[in-house]
């Protein structure tokens, strides 16, 4: 078991220093995470200009892995539309979960490849995903917070 | 040599921990390619081939249902059963078998005592007190109580040491009080209360007293005589035993007045559709079928634990306690949280370099067990203003290489995290 392929040098440093770590202004929606396992919490605010994400940041305090993977998700769906951020965590979640090929799709995912190592630590899936469901709720505008339960 | 007589000639002979970390099968495996180190009993107990043998012994030879028949093997499992019950009522102290019953755990028990005897006996304006380093299991079951009769529920605060002072609580006692529950040793801090006293000043004001001893009951001695509780409250799997049995001792004259818990067989002498008569104590308390084999394997788990010297027992988990806080602190940027001087088994951290969780699983991959979150007491995370912890739990069979062992993996938190 290599701590490396899960805490690789991209995601130590997401961890430590996240980026799009602010509220943007103006946003119009909201997404609370909340991991109750561990206390990874997140709140996420961004702008929707029809189906674009224009606009992406976030506040949070938690493990590294639920920080980084916040923060390079962020990154990721920034400019995108609804549907491509939607297709990227599908692609996402099939990867942490070590679904069967999932494997092969990593190009598609850039940056996000990095969790690929998740899928050895399935205790760790849920700080993975956190960020990603977060995101979800704010989409929809759904009233109550994401949890990963 | 027969395993009860490697038992019995240990009662005399000073703890021998390297002797007796044979006994537990799970102890000897490797984790990622490290020897295991197990430092989570505050979670679970790893067993004792006693015990294992006596949950599997059940299965294979006794198993039948209890009570309910003649036949050879209900009268073995009958027997194994309310000996085990006998058992626990010695290592409790409690004077009659009729005040232990049977539960699936600590937090049944606790439910049990909130649905039967406080849902009956509070009333709108009573008060409940409990304190704010609870096990959640000590603290949903009151709530749900108080809110369904209108009772409120009382808070004592701790310490920023993790300690619940005499001050505190008599500050929060009132004269509406009628029920104190609190932890006779906290499962996040490790803190020993002073229970004995709080309880007298709970006495004092009339209020009855639940104990929830399940981090206690293998660390520190319990006697329900000399402290006077009114209930006390533990779990077999954290006393080396099996997982989905517990106890709760009750004060007999308090059991006889209390309504049934759950309703079913056994838990009655007769059944006709105008009228149940219930059962006597304590089986007007345990209805269905329960964990016979949970029960029997706790037995032995008290008679493998009690067939120790307690006291040298203690004097051990006390000295790797010891070496643990002082190794921890001496660990750059790491910070104790819980520092009540009267401490068993549980030192949990925060490191600066790395959330609990990190930690959690760099340590695995070394070997290490250990606990990370809010150990199901977010309102002491709350205090300190912190999501969760790291927390490495001792049991009997750990020695201060464990703790070694430990802190070694921290050091690579250190060189990956800093």
């Amino acid at each position: 078991m290599d701590l490396r392929e899960l805490y690789q040098e991209v995601i130590l440093d997401h961890g430590k220093n996240p980026r799009n770590h602010h509220f943007p202004e103006p946003h119009n929606r909201e997404g609370r995470g909340y991991n109750p396992l561990c206390g990874d919490k997140i709140t996420l605010r961004l702008q929707l200009d029809g189906a674009q994400i224009s606009d992406i940041g976030f506040v949070g305090q938690g493990c590294a892995i639920s920080q980084a993977s916040c923060s390079t998700m962020t990154e990721a769906v920034k400019g995108k539309t609804v549907q491509d951020a939607e297709a990227l965590f599908s692609k996402f979640h099939a990867m942490v979960m070590g679904e069967d090929g999932a494997a092969d799709d990593f190009d598609s995912l850039g940056k996000l490849a990095v969790f690929a190592g998740v899928r050895e630590f399935p205790m760790r899936v849920k700080c993975a995903t956190l960020g990603w469901h977060t995101l979800n709720q704010a989409l929809r505008n759904e009233g109550s917070e994401a949890t990963t339960e | 040599m027969t395993q009860a007589s490697t038992v019995a000639a240990s009662k005399d002979a000073p703890f021998d921990v390297l002797r007796v970390r044979r006994d537990f099968p799970a102890l000897h495996q490797e984790v990622h390619g490290k020897p295991l180190v197990y430092l989570d009993s505050a979670a679970t107990t790893l067993k004792p081939q006693v015990v294992i043998d006596a949950v599997a012994d059940v299965y294979a030879r006794d198993c039948a249902n209890i009570h309910r028949a003649v036949h050879l093997l209900s009268q073995r499992a009958t027997a194994q059963y309310e000996g085990a019950r006998e058992t626990a009522r010695a290592f409790l102290n409690a004077n009659s078998t009729h005040e232990v019953i049977f539960t699936r755990g600590t937090t049944e028990s606790i439910n049990l005592v909130a649905q039967s005897w406080a849902r009956t006996f509070l009333q709108e304006g009573d008060e409940v007190l409990i304190t704010e380093l609870e096990h959640h299991s000590n603290i949903v079951p009151w709530q749900i109580v108080c809110d369904q009769v209108g009772a409120e529920l009382v808070v004592v605060p701790m310490t920023d040491r993790g300690e619940i002072t005499r001050e505190a609580f008599e500050e929060q006692l009132s004269s509406r009080t009628r029920l104190v529950a609190m932890a006779h040793v906290s499962n996040a801090l490790g803190t020993v209360l002073p229970v004995a006293g709080l309880i007298e000043l709970a006495h004092e004001k009339g209020a009855v007293v639940l104990l929830d001893g399940a981090q206690a009951v293998s660390h520190v001695p319990v006697d329900v005589q000399e402290l006077d509780c009114d209930f006390y409250a533990f779990s077999g799997h954290k006393l080396y035993g099996p997982t989905g049995i517990g106890v709760l001792y009750g004060r007999e004259r308090l059991l006889e007045g209390m309504p049934p818990y759950q309703g079913g067989g056994d838990m009655i002498r007769s059944v006709t559709f105008a009228e149940t008569i219930y059962n006597d104590l304590p089986y007007k308390f345990e209805a269905g079928t329960p964990n016979i084999a949970g029960a029997i394997g706790l037995g032995a788990a008290i008679e493998y634990f009690t067939s120790f010297d307690l006291h040298a027992l203690h004097a051990h988990e006390s000295a790797v306690l010891r070496h643990a806080t002082e190794s921890l602190e001496s660990v750059d940027g790491l910070r104790l949280i819980g520092t009540a001087p009267d401490k068993v088994s549980a030192a949990s951290f925060l490191m600066d370099a790395a959330h609990p969780h990190d930690i959690g699983t760099i340590v695995d991959s070394e070997g290490v067990a250990i606990r990370t979150g809010h150990h199901c007491a977010q309102p002491v995370m709350e205090h300190f203003e912190i999501a969760a912890t790291a927390r490495a739990s001792l049991g009997l069979y750990n020695t201060t290489e464990d703790v070694d062992a430990l802190v070694r993996a921290l050091q690579k938190v250190q060189e990956l995290f800093g």
